[in-house]
């Protein structure tokens, strides 16, 4: 298979094409909107649905409905969209339907830039939307990583019935790399036993989010429950780089990590003996993994591109074995690799103590700058 | 199901087969039952129950599944037009209705119900127009009348501060997608009757592939109203018709040329 050249958000929608994606609706939003436009052309050649909505909640109700016939169906936006999105993200997850939802996020609160940020971790993996349900996240950190875990991420939606997230930062949605896309898959479409699609020789499907009768709702709060449990135990997925004989640690996700790889392979050059830890599914976040590596780390550094959200995941992990450490820029602003290592030497030189709050620490020396 | 006890020759008046064998949650009085009992009746005579797939709305219809006896999805309230949008466009040869009072309608759906209409979304959507908000206990309604008393308008509804009644058919009937748009009245049996042509129509709408259909149903709320269902009956004719005129507000070529 040939490598080409691809931004990264139309890799992203070519990809979805060819895992077999049927429908399509999303709205405008920079930086998400290659996504949408690449699939304006690519999904009506194909013979697909393609809808510009009028709006993110439009869209995401499209979504909705199409996930009800149970075809693999997708839409895409950035943090303020996603925010627009949040109530049918909740009917989704209520009704137990499957959908693909990437996620470009940029600088906020409110209508914020259009710059790279991973504010919206919390949004995304703690549920923006009301009530008990668990989104699948995942983060990748490259064009390839974002094209390979696609597919995937549609397997996980209709094997757990939820909404799979793809996390990425507008970086990684408007960069270009060389990246090797998946041959192309047939639109496989089941009769699932859930789904509406005309009561023709069988008793009528009714998908719903309204249980009027509590008991009964707190049955279907258990089943979703019971699903994102099973999705816990099997769908853990992380990365680890020089961590064989590390004595500290980086922990980052997605563009973070990716350039705490950088900073980590700088600290490896002057002598420093430090590993990276990158989880992609960050939800279900990869807890046992962090616990474990508490054995091995003297301290550990989080960096984040915001004020320390995946850091409290750590945190409960970590649960004040060894000190922890917190680095992040926010709004926007990407870190370079020096600050990382910048961080990674002040660390060693001063490890800090257990009851420190990492946040604290690190909102001082901002406000020194 | 009951066993019927009346001799075939006698029968005059059945249940449809698109209605289940449920009793129903409407007040009594209500009109809610009519509008049910038309759908159930054209999708019967259409001959189209095993291929229709319904999206019920939030408000007292949001258990128009458990009457109607199709597939049937719930929307959030005033998403019914998208949520039918993506259902039909996976499933274009699948008949797709929502069932939406005015507030999800013309009030927090607003935005969805004109964009599928200028999309010229190959759907139908049976729009009840009572001027009040039922369910949730009898509030302001995007329909309701000036003067008309509600509990968010305990004085009359103040057209200087809440402003005037939106008319929805007229407003569709702008737009190029729309191919069949009109507004009938259930207060008497010769309106239900000019209703359930219409609801046939624009099913016909769709299944002909002829755009965007709308049938709005004037309809009473005697519990939101305070009135008893005669009176409630009586006063749709003297002051919502007024309002809200009856008629045909968009009947494109094509849908005018059916042969029904």
């Amino acid at each position: 298979m040939v490598r080409e050249m691809w931004k990264g958000n139309e890799a992203i929608a070519e990809a979805a094409v060819r895992a077999g994606v049927e429908a399509y609706f999303g709205y405008p939003i920079t930086p998400q909107n290659e996504v949408l436009e690449y699939l304006s052309q690519r999904m009506p050649e194909l013979g697909r649905a393609f809808v510009q909505a009028e709006s993110e909640p439009a869209a995401i109700n499209m979504v909705y409905g199409a996930a009800c016939t149970g075809a693999r169906v997708m839409t895409s936006s950035s943090s303020p969209g996603i925010s627009l999105m949040q109530e049918g993200l909740s009917y989704i997850a209520g009704t137990e339907v499957p959908m693909v939802l990437v996620n470009v996020m940029r600088g906020g609160p409110g209508l914020g830039n259009i710059a790279p940020s991973q504010g919206d971790y919390n949004q995304i993996c703690k549920g923006g939307g009301h009530g008990d349900y668990h989104p699948i996240v995942l983060a990748p950190a490259s064009i390839q990583e974002a094209v390979d875990l696609i597919p995937v991420a549609f397997e996980m939606a209709h094997k757990y019935l939820t909404i799979c997230a793809i996390l990425i930062d507008g970086s990684i949605g408007q960069m270009m790399e060389p990246v090797q896309l998946p041959e192309m898959q047939p639109v496989v479409r089941k009769e699932y036993n859930w789904a509406v699609s005309g009561a023709k020789g069988r008793k009528r499907h009714i998908l719903t989010s309204i249980y009027l009768d509590v008991p009964t709702e707190e049955k279907v709060n258990l089943r979703i429950l019971g699903r994102w449990r099973e999705a816990q135990a099997n769908e853990i997925r992380f990365k680890e780089y020089f961590l064989e004989d590390a004595e500290y640690i980086v922990i980052g996700f997605g563009t973070a990590g990716r350039i705490a790889l950088s900073a980590v392979r700088a600290a490896r050059a002057l002598g420093i003996k430090i590993g990276l830890f990158r989880p992609i599914s960050v939800n279900p976040f990869p807890y046992k993994r962090v616990e474990e590596l508490c054995k091995q780390a003297k301290s550990i550094l989080v960096v984040e591109m915001n004020t320390g959200q995946m850091l409290k995941d750590v945190q409960v992990a970590v649960r004040n074995r060894v000190p922890v450490r917190f680095y992040g820029r926010l709004g926007g602003v990407m870190p370079f690799p020096d600050e990382f290592v910048h961080e990674i030497q002040e660390m060693i030189k001063n490890p800090g103590k257990l009851e420190d709050d990492p946040v604290d620490l690190w909102y001082l020396r901002m406000m020194a700058r | 199901m009951a066993v019927s006890i009346v001799n075939p020759k006698n029968l005059v008046y059945a249940r449809p087969k698109g209605f289940t064998d449920t009793p129903t949650h409407y007040c009594p009085g209500c009109t809610h039952g009519t509008a049910h009992r038309l759908v159930a009746e054209v999708l019967e005579e259409m001959n189209i129950l095993d291929k229709t797939i319904g999206v019920a709305p939030v408000g007292c219809a949001v258990f128009a599944y458990n009457y109607i006896d199709t597939d049937f999805v719930e929307a959030a309230h005033g998403r019914a037009p998208a949520m039918a949008t993506g259902i039909k466009r996976v499933l274009p040869d699948r008949v797709v209705f929502s069932y939406q009072g005015d507030g999800d309608l013309a009030s927090i759906g607003m935005a969805e119900t004109v964009h599928a209409a200028a999309r010229g979304e190959n759907i139908t959507i049976i729009f009840i127009n009572n001027a009040i908000y039922g369910m949730t206990g009898g509030q302001m309604a995007p329909t309701t009348l000036p003067g008309m008393k509600t509990t968010s308008s305990p004085n009359g509804r103040d057209v200087e501060t809440q402003g005037y009644p939106i008319r929805v058919c007229e407003m569709l009937a702008t737009l190029d997608g729309a191919g069949y748009i009109v507004r009938r009245s259930l207060h008497d049996p010769k309106n239900i009757r000019l209703a359930k042509k219409a609801i046939r129509l624009a099913f016909e709408t769709q299944v002909h592939g002829l755009g965007f259909s709308m049938v709005e149903l004037l309809s009473t709320c005697n519990t939101g109203w305070g009135m008893t269902p005669v009176e409630s009956l009586k006063w749709l004719e003297e002051h919502m018709i007024p309002a809200f005129p009856l008629g045909d507000y968009k009947i494109a070529l094509s849908v005018a040329a059916l042969k029904i």
